[in-house]
């Protein structure tokens, strides 16, 4: 029997992957190997709804556990793979076994960073927000009352923010940068999610780096702030970003370049061998940039079944993302790299967006409980308009007419 | 539960018995209905979930918000009256028997 194209890695890309191979009815056998004890799941909700306790964990898979068999598709759990031999077309298990595929992709997706043991990131009460097993690890330790300390004002730390704060936790978040969001947004933005947490009761501290965490009885207990500040916590959660999971791409001598390096059909530097995800980097616009997002990582997993079923297709999808915190629906489309100006278009306080411009090219939108200026505006950037800057700020301009004309 | 049937541009069609509870995007995904992908999970971001609904049922099916209202405008198919997106519609015995038709993008 011939080798299957074998996926490594269980998330989002390879579930898209996957759905599209069976949508195209090809008869090459396909095994999909994760780490994890879950069929592939939706990671956005793991901050928010699940962590609140309001969506059941089967309602996370991205397909129901059978699906999968029913489908002609054989998914191996708890399986880790510790190699890959490239010259002999196999990987290698950590259990030792040796399994042949035709044409390998790569979904490893991204680890969180850790918080070094030597700040007290190994105490207990010290958690993480990436996989379903985390979560269930945090939500015990979720009551009300409770201090809880966040590092990281990325959307992560700010969505746990927001549902600690849901949950009646007392929630201090601090940043080490001068700004909440600083790699993601412009300061508009990040000033619309500091005032929004303020005024639900967070205590946030940017510019503000951690020193260490004590310990009482061998779990944390308090917070020591680069300023010399020590505040009393029960629990930690650190999102200070992710990074990409190159290790086995690189140990098989496959460029990696800030993620495993692909070509616009996610081909990595061996011919029989796909990146996807959260994992994989991608040149766009003579830049090569790596998303972590549910778009990136569907449409590309998406193309891989494309390609490897011979069609002549080639990633250009423009991203979009999206956050909720509170009851605020942070949403946006485009790219904002590169921007040199930004103008803010209000229709209330509510509702606002962030337009990004290169010079007088429109690059990216933020809008916040704005679907309006998210929509019609996505509409707008694929169509490759560019609405002058001034237009767009007037909150009298009609979006849908530029947007429909 | 609530028997749902999606009828495909091809005339073909797909049936399944849906869970109460559940909405129509999760349905048809797990049912392999074609062209309907539900990316962002179902929370109003994406727009591929896109469905016209029998007009024999589409009053049934609940009200379009303002926030789905605007998602139809970036549908790949152009919204009729009738459309919905799927994932706001949710299973209950009231639906048994629902008719969408999916459309097809070009």
């Amino acid at each position: 029997m011939a080798a299957p194209i074998v996926i490594v890695g269980a998330g989002q890309a390879a579930a898209s992957l996957v759905a599209r191979h069976v949508a195209l009815e090809s008869s090459q056998p396909l095994l999909l190997l994760g780490e994890e004890s879950h069929p592939p799941y939706q990671r956005p909700p793991l901050s928010k709804k699940y962590l609140l306790g309001q969506l059941e964990r089967e309602r996370l898979f991205i397909r129901p556990r059978d699906w999968y068999a029913d489908n002609g598709i054989e998914i191996r759990y708890d399986t880790r793979v510790d190699e890959i031999r490239p010259d002999a077309g196999e990987v290698v298990t950590a259990a030792g076994e040796s399994i042949a595929y035709d044409k390998l992709v790569l979904c490893t997706g991204a680890h969180a960073r850790a918080l070094p043991g030597s700040l007290g990131g190994d105490l207990d009460g010290v958690h993480r927000v990436r996989t379903i097993d985390d979560i269930d690890r945090i939500t015990p330790e979720f009551r009300a009352g409770r201090k809880l300390l966040i590092v990281g004002g990325g959307y992560i730390g700010l969505e746990a923010a927001a549902s600690a704060r849901t949950l009646g936790l007392e929630v201090c978040v601090i940043e080490m940068t001068e700004r909440i969001m600083q790699r993601v947004a412009a300061a508009e933005t990040s000033d619309y999610f500091r005032q929004l947490h303020s005024s639900h009761g967070v205590d946030l501290r940017e510019a503000t780096a951690l020193k260490k965490l004590h310990a009482a009885n061998g779990r944390v207990s308090a917070a020591e702030f680069d300023s010399g500040e020590r505040i009393d916590v029960d629990l930690v959660l650190v999102g200070i970003g992710a990074a990409p999971n190159v290790d086995l791409a690189a140990a098989a001598g496959l460029d990696c370049d800030n993620g495993i390096a692909v070509d616009a059909q996610c081909r990595t530097s061996d011919a029989n061998i796909y990146a996807a995800g959260d994992c994989a980097s991608f040149v766009r616009n003579g830049a090569r940039v790596r998303l972590e997002s549910v778009q990136n990582a569907a449409d590309q997993g998406d193309l891989v079944a494309r390609v490897l079923a011979g069609e002549d297709a080639t990633y250009d999808a423009l991203p979009w993302f999206w956050s909720d915190q509170y009851d605020c629906r942070l949403q946006i489309v485009g790219l904002n790299q590169g921007f040199d100006r930004t103008v803010r278009r209000a229709t209330d306080e509510r509702c606002v967006s962030i337009w990004y411009y290169a010079d007088a090219r429109l690059l990216a939108i933020d809008a916040m409980n704005d679907p309006k200026a998210y929509a019609f505006g996505r509409i707008i950037i694929e169509a490759g308009k560019h609405p002058p800057a001034e237009q767009i700020a007037d909150p009298a301009t009609d979006l849908k007419a530029i947007a429909k004309s | 539960m609530a028997k749902v049937t999606w009828k495909l541009a091809d005339g073909s069609e797909i049936s399944a018995e849906v869970k109460d509870g559940l909405n129509l995007m999760e349905a048809a995904t797990a049912n392999n209905v074609p062209h309907i992908e539900g990316e962002c999970g179902g929370c109003l971001s994406c727009a591929t979930c896109h469905v016209f609904v029998d007009t024999e049922w589409y009053d049934r099916t609940g009200e379009v918000d303002e926030i789905e209202d605007t998602m139809l405008e970036m549908t790949d198919v152009e919204r009729e009256d009738n459309s919905r997106l799927s994932c706001q519609i949710v299973a209950s015995p009231e639906l048994d028997g629902l008719i969408l038709y999916v459309p097809e993008p070009e």
